[in-house]
Formats: structure tokens, C-alpha cells, sequence
């Protein structure tokens, strides 16, 4: 059997003590993307624009070992849930091989505007918008405002 | 970056604090893209409920704590703006949210559970900073453009932090008014 999600505004209120805990304990916020540009560093090798990740540890990093913990976290909870399952979720229009080019498609995006925009939901708008971060909030308005300006273009893919 | 604890004892709490958020993720329902996708259909606001809550939580609390003088908001990284590239990157990293249906963090919780296609985001985000990366020569310029350094959008318009905080609190709460007046009219 699986459990009803939890209320979201509690889930947000515990994402947002967890941000305060990275304030306080590390004097960071929380991030995501951070740790894929270490890992991608780690893959390529130091160059121009892996830079600041020079003579680092891949696991001395702290975003790495954070988004260790964010799966380690997200496996427990839905273990517990009863929601662990080998799954490919995708609209009702589209087939799974189609769901998982259009994952992977939107991954390159994501991955190149979060080099660009210095941070991805989480550590840019996230961390940089609860510190009042002023390209923090223009990120969290052009990333919504092209979400909904695209999603009549790409409905087929989610209704 | 150290934080007041020293690296070592900032280091322990990455994955405690990461193991946290993960959690709160994954009971929120955010480790599922067709739930996330929702949000842009208007048929689900689970990740506005949680983004502004999570946001306003974690803005209050800074607020307050450096207000009473029990930790020091300015020894908390702000990051810097640059306001080009945060714009065209906010763009391509809304429109790659759309066609994935998953952030990089929700993408995480997802590949962890058990969804092949959160770890075909996880892919692609690795491949996106790669092709980043080695494009870097060529768009070097407007990645460095437009820069302001570590300012907060107060700052622009020339208000009190106090201010701003009241400011987002008060649009926020707006917010999930009219996403829960919303919510009441669909049903």
C-alpha cells in the first residue's frame, strides 16, 4: 500500500529549514546543478571553465555530497511510502522511448541554462531568492515565465 | 566556502541536510514529473505551494536569526548577478523543465526511486554542462556580461531588506490564497 503525499506547504516548510540549516551550519544554501558541473569537471578534467573546481576532491565537495544525501533522503522516504518502483512516468500522448529522448533533451537544457544562470531551481532560486538575490529572482521569472509561455507548444508531451 | 562551523563539520552536514530536503522532496510528491508537469497546465500547484513556502521559511528564518543577532547573514554567500545570462539561462533552464518534467534536484529524488526517466534528466543535465563546457570559449563573454556582483534586489530599488522580506512574504501569501481559491473552483 502505498501513502498520500505529505501537505505541500509542510514539505516546503521542511525544505526551508533545511535551507536555513545550510545557512547556518555551512554558510551556503542548499543546491543541485552545483554537483553535476563538479561531476562533469571530475569527468573532463580542469579546463577554462571548470576553474574554480581546481585541486578539489570530487568528495570533499560539498554540493556532491548534499545531492548524496537528497538521494539517499528521497529513496528512504518513498521506501517507507511504499513508493520505490522501477518506473518511466510520462503523459498519456507519449510513448516511453519518447518520454526518456524528451528527459534526456530537457536534462541538456536545464544543464546548459544552470551553467549560464550560475544555479538551477534549488541553488539559485531557491537559496539566492531567500537571500533576496537580485539575479536569483530574475531567474525564477524568466524559468516560469518560459515554462508557461512553452506549455501550449508542448502539451502532447504531459496531457 | 567554510561556514562558522569549519570545513570538516560543514562538510558532515552536506549530506544531513541534503538527506532533509531529499526527504521533504520526495513526501511532497516532487520526485514525479507528470505531477511537476502539472504546474505549467495549471491542474496541480504542488511546486508553487512548496517553492514559495520552502523559500519564505528559509527568508524569514535568515531574516530573523541575523535580526536577533544569533547567526551572521552576511557571512552567508550571496550569489552574484549577472543579469544577461541569469535571464537567457532562467529561459533555456524553464524551457528544459517543461520537456523533462523534473528540476536537477526533483531529478535526483526520482533516480533514486526507482524512475528511469529521472535518470535520463540526470543524463542530460551531465551532458548539458558538458557541451557547456566546451563551448565555453565561445560564450565566455556573455557569461561574464552584464555583472553586478553580490547585490540583492533590494538594493536596486533602493529599499530596506526588512522591506523586501515583507515584500516576497506578502506576495507569497497572495499567492497560495489565490492558488487554493483556484484549486476550490476546478473541483
Amino acid at each position: 500500500m502505498t501513502r498520500r503525499h505529505s501537505d505541500p506547504y509542510f514539505a516546503g516548510i521542511g525544505i526551508g529549514v533545511a535551507l536555513l540549516g545550510a545557512y547556518v551550519l555551512a554558510g551556503r544554501g542548499l543546491g543541485a546543478s552545483g554537483a553535476f558541473s563538479r561531476v562533469a569537471a571530475g569527468v573532463m578534467g580542469p579546463s577554462t571553465a571548470t576553474a574554480p573546481y581546481l585541486g578539489t576532491s570530487l568528495w570533499r565537495d560539498w554540493l556532491v555530497l548534499e545531492i548524496v544525501g537528497v538521494m539517499l533522503g528521497g529513496f528512504l522516504s518513498a521506501w517507507l511510502a511504499g513508493r520505490l518502483r522501477v518506473d518511466i512516468e510520462r503523459g498519456p500522448s507519449i510513448s516511453n522511448t519518447q518520454r526518456l529522448i524528451f528527459a534526456v533533451a530537457g536534462g541538456v537544457l536545464m544543464g546548459i541554462g544552470a551553467k549560464f544562470a550560475r544555479g538551477c531551481t534549488s541553488g539559485q532560486g531557491l537559496a539566492g531568492g531567500a537571500l533576496l538575490s537580485a539575479g536569483a529572482w530574475i531567474f525564477i521569472m524568466t524559468c516560469f515565465a518560459s515554462g508557461y509561455l512553452l506549455a501550449p507548444v508542448a502539451r502532447r508531451l504531459w496531457r | 566556502m567554510i561556514g562558522p562551523l569549519g570545513e570538516t563539520a560543514s562538510l558532515i552536514a552536506a549530506p544531513c541536510i541534503g538527506l532533509v530536503f531529499g526527504w521533504f522532496l520526495e513526501r511532497g510528491g516532487l520526485g514525479s514529473a507528470p505531477k511537476l508537469a502539472g504546474q505549467f497546465y495549471f491542474t496541480d500547484l504542488t511546486v508553487f505551494k512548496v517553492f514559495f513556502s520552502a523559500l519564505v521559511t528559509a527568508m524569514l528564518g535568515a531574516f530573523w536569526l541575523d535580526h536577533l543577532g544569533v547567526m551572521d547573514l552576511g557571512l552567508v554567500n550571496l550569489p552574484e548577478t549577472f543579469i544577461g545570462p541569469q535571464a537567457v539561462g532562467g529561459a533555456l533552464f524553464g524551457t528544459g523543465f517543461l520537456v523533462a518534467g523534473l528540476c536537477p534536484g526533483t531529478s535526483c529524488v526520482a533516480a533514486a526511486t526507482g524512475k528511469l526517466d529521472g535518470l535520463a534528466v540526470v543524463g542530460g543535465m551531465l551532458g548539458g554542462v558538458v557541451l557547456f563546457n566546451l563551448a565555453f570559449p565561445w560564450v565566455e563573454r556573455f557569461y561574464a556580461s552584464t555583472a553586478l556582483g553580490a547585490v540583492k534586489f533590494t538594493d536596486l530599488i533602493g529599499v530596506s531588506t526588512g522591506v523586501g522580506v515583507a515584500l516576497v512574504t506578502a506576495v507569497a501569501l497572495g499567492g497560495f490564497a489565490l492558488a487554493g481559491r483556484f484549486e476550490k473552483a476546478r473541483e
